[in-house]
């Protein structure tokens, strides 16, 4: 078995630009249920909407890349309001059945074949990314082993997720951050001291719904391609994992946990491939050794749920729910 | 929680080897390369179309496949990259043709998953059929209530365990898949059917079983949160789900029996298959409110859900009410599998996952926590399934229309139709 490449490339995840997406998005999600206590499972249709939001800007309409880059976070904002306006001021759980719906719903929408011309259908759509790395101010060469544009790609995903932590750091010690955390705690107490909580439950919507944007922009920006299946559901749930992971109502947890996601997983790929290359397990195909990948990360799921509500760093002081 | 792991393994695995023993590869794939594009090929009328050659090219690399009986191809293709597929149109039966905008030649691109799925869409071509609107929507009508009330076998289930327990189950979804699996794993084994429809029930309800007391169980008595349990259910969905996949592989297997001609009962056209699926779900849905409003048993469990301290104290055995409902919930659900495998048809380790949110919006149509209002929910949003595409909707839109539509309810009467306005918080 070949340890030095199975750690490379689990060290290369720590730093790949989807890591940084499911670390922005999973911050995203943070603001929804770790600080405000919303439950929201339809962060990948956040993201859909982002990522068509600037494809389609771009192809359809050419616009440039910033006026795109707006537009796929003002889409975002919209599509949170949608949301917001009819389950904010109901249970959390019936947020969270509309969400995972109106999910859902977008990406059916970008897969239906009567607009291929606009959504590309189930192929998607590709060829948005020039704007993008004409910008590229690394001249050609070799960066830590990554060509210029990986490592522009990497540069500005990674920037992003500094930029946005450090935001919302400052977001959540503001005034409004702790009537957002105090909303979470008890909503009715925040109301009796005369605070819209409603409003306040939309703005956290709509801050989180555009970090989904932006990362479904630095999710499919390196693949140069935005395709319907890579917003399903599951994608929910694996943002889920990586914040659970990490911490809900931490700044700094969400990050950490899309790393370690990332990271265990290509190490669990590594190893199981070598050992079944090596002929040590027979067992398992290697289509096998990725499914059961997936079954150990519901199972991590539960067990984090379970027996860490707080996460890796997480205080168990701070959680949504009692 | 380790013994129910190995439960819920060891159940899973009674269907493993035999679904590996026996499974046909879909489609000629000779190379085994670990990446693969495939797709269906299924005309209009969702009727599967063989023999239909397909080619990749690129990456300096070229195949070839063939579509086989139940429609299926796959190309495998040594590394992920941008692939030219082409759908050989001279192949096709007579009487279909690519329908309109569809792209052939294709690129397809791969992500991050080893399968990319292309999937090509079919019209009648010049054969214009132009049916009689009446016909077309009587026929909408009986297809609708037919997946309404299959629905409705999960729903209800679903709709029980809410309000005995207050989860929201999203691995409801694959103990719908576990019925129609387990179905599969028993007949490919020699089997005779009925027997493996049996034991598919048992099945489904000794996960439910296992489901309360080796997880819910003691989680209720750990007295962990309603929105943690919601969460662990997502995990268990997920863990289930591959599981499933890692025994049953990603292929599209039938079920015996699931092509059959359409037959003609006076002004309706319908399958026997639908025909079946209809009066099955009706009959156990009336067993089920007969039980609920008749029964001792019936009782007691519409007082649990109503409040359970109360019904305690009353002297009802909560723990043992909840018991039954997991077993009933996943009887049903087995059974909604089966009849789900029959109306698509095919069986797929993803099928449950596919309606778990259609099956959440019947309940939520209905009002959350109500066996009546599930039933009602889950009857509308079949008939919204299957309407809309006879008023001009795309057919790949045709579970959006339901979605939009709970949400549209929920934003004026979020109790649902039959729900309590207090239930909303």
């Amino acid at each position: 078995m070949d340890y030095s490449s199975i750690l490379s490339s689990a060290i290369g995840e720590l730093i790949s630009p989807t890591t940084a997406a499911y670390a922005l998005a999973a911050l995203g999600l943070a603001v929804h249920f770790g600080y405000s206590g919303l439950l929201n499972f339809g962060q990948a249709g956040f993201m859909a909407v982002g990522a068509y939001g600037f494809a389609i800007s771009t192809l359809t309409f050419g616009v440039p890349f910033f006026v795109g880059l707006l537009i796929a976070v003002v889409a975002s904002a919209v599509f949170a309001l949608v949301l917001g306006i009819p389950t904010l001021r109901l249970r959390a759980d019936y947020l969270a059945i509309v969400t995972i719906a109106a999910a859902e719903i977008v990406r059916y929408l970008v897969t239906t074949s009567g607009w291929t011309a606009v959504t590309g259908s189930a192929n998607g759509l590709a060829d948005f990314e020039d704007g993008f790395y004409s910008m590229n101010p690394f001249p050609e060469g070799s960066y830590l082993g990554m060509n210029n544009r990986d490592f522009f790609i990497r540069v500005v995903g990674w920037g992003l997720v500094v930029v946005c932590c450090v935001l919302i750091w400052l977001l959540m010690r503001s005034p409004w951050g702790r009537v957002l955390k105090g909303i979470r705690e008890d909503e009715n107490a925040v109301r009796s001291l005369g605070k819209n909580v409603y409003a306040y439950k939309m703005q956290a919507l709509i801050i989180g719904g555009s970090l989904g944007a932006l990362a479904g922009m630095v999710f499919t920006l390196p693949r140069g391609a935005v395709q319907p299946s890579n917003y399903g559901t599951e994608l929910t749930f694996f943002l889920w994992t990586c914040l659970l992971l990490g911490g809900m109502a931490t700044v700094l947890g969400p990050v950490i946990g899309a790393m370690m996601f990332w990271v265990v997983l290509s190490l669990t790929q590594g190893v199981l491939t070598g050992l079944i290359e090596s002929g040590a397990v027979t067992w398992l195909s290697t289509i096998q050794a990725g499914q059961l990948r997936y079954i150990l990360v519901g199972i991590a799921l539960m067990l984090l749920m379970i027996f860490r509500p707080q996460g890796v760093f997480g205080n168990k002081k701070e959680l949504a729910f009692a | 929680m380790g013994a129910f792991f190995a439960a819920l393994i060891a159940t899973l695995l009674v269907a493993a080897p035999s679904a590996q023993a026996t499974t046909p590869s879909p489609s000629p794939s000779p190379q085994n390369f670990q990446n693969n594009i495939s797709g269906f090929l299924r005309d209009d009328a969702r009727a599967p179309i063989p023999g239909v050659r397909i080619t990749a090219k690129g990456e300096g690399f070229e195949g070839t496949a063939t579509s086989g009986a139940s429609g299926s191809w796959t190309i495998g293709v040594p590394k992920k990259g941008t692939y030219e597929v082409q759908l050989d149109e001279s192949t096709l039966p007579e009487g279909i043709k690519l329908a309109e905008g569809q792209e052939n030649p294709r690129n397809v691109v791969f992500g991050e998953t080893s399968t990319q799925t292309t999937i090509f869409a079919f019209g009648k071509g010049i054969v214009v059929q132009q049916g009689d609107f009446v016909q077309d929507l009587t026929n909408r009508l009986v297809a609708g209530l037919s997946f309404g009330l299959l629905l409705a076998l999960a729903a209800v289930g679903l709709s029980l365990i809410f309000g005995t327990t207050g989860l929201t189950n999203f691995a409801h979804g694959e103990m719908v898949t576990l019925g129609a699996v387990l179905v599969f794993g028993f007949n490919a084994v020699g089997l005779p059917f009925w027997l493996a429809i049996i034991l598919a029930l048992v099945g489904g309800g000794l996960f439910g079983y296992a489901q309360d007391t080796g997880l819910w169980k003691p989680l209720r008595r750990r007295g962990t949160g309603l929105v943690p349990m919601m969460i662990v259910s997502i995990g268990l969905a997920l863990a289930v789900r591959y599981i499933i996949q890692f025994n049953f592989g990603g292929a599209t297997q039938q079920l015996p029996g699931a092509q059959s001609a359409e037959i003609q009962l006076g002004p309706i056209s319908i399958s026997p298959n639908n025909l079946w699926s209809l009066i099955i779900s009706a009959a156990v849905i009336t067993l089920i409110g007969i039980v609920l409003l008749k029964t001792r048993l019936g009782k007691a469990t519409r007082a649990v859900a109503d409040n359970p301290a109360l019904a305690a104290a009353s002297g009802i055995d909560v723990d043992g009410v909840i018991r039954i409902v997991w077993i009933v919930g996943g009887v049903l659900a087995s059974l909604g599998g089966i009849l789900w495998a029959y109306y698509r048809p095919g069986v797929t380790f993803d099928m449950g996952s596919q309606i778990l949110l259609l099956i959440f919006a019947g309940v939520t149509l209905g009002g959350l926590g109500t066996v009546f209002g599930a039933l009602i929910g889950s009857v509308v949003v079949g008939l919204f399934t299957e309407l809309t595409t006879v008023f001009g909707a795309p057919a790949d839109l045709k579970y959006v229309i339901p979605l939009g539509v709970m949400i549209v309810v929920l934003l004026f009467r979020p109790q649902g139709i039959l729900g309590r306005r207090e239930r909303v918080g």
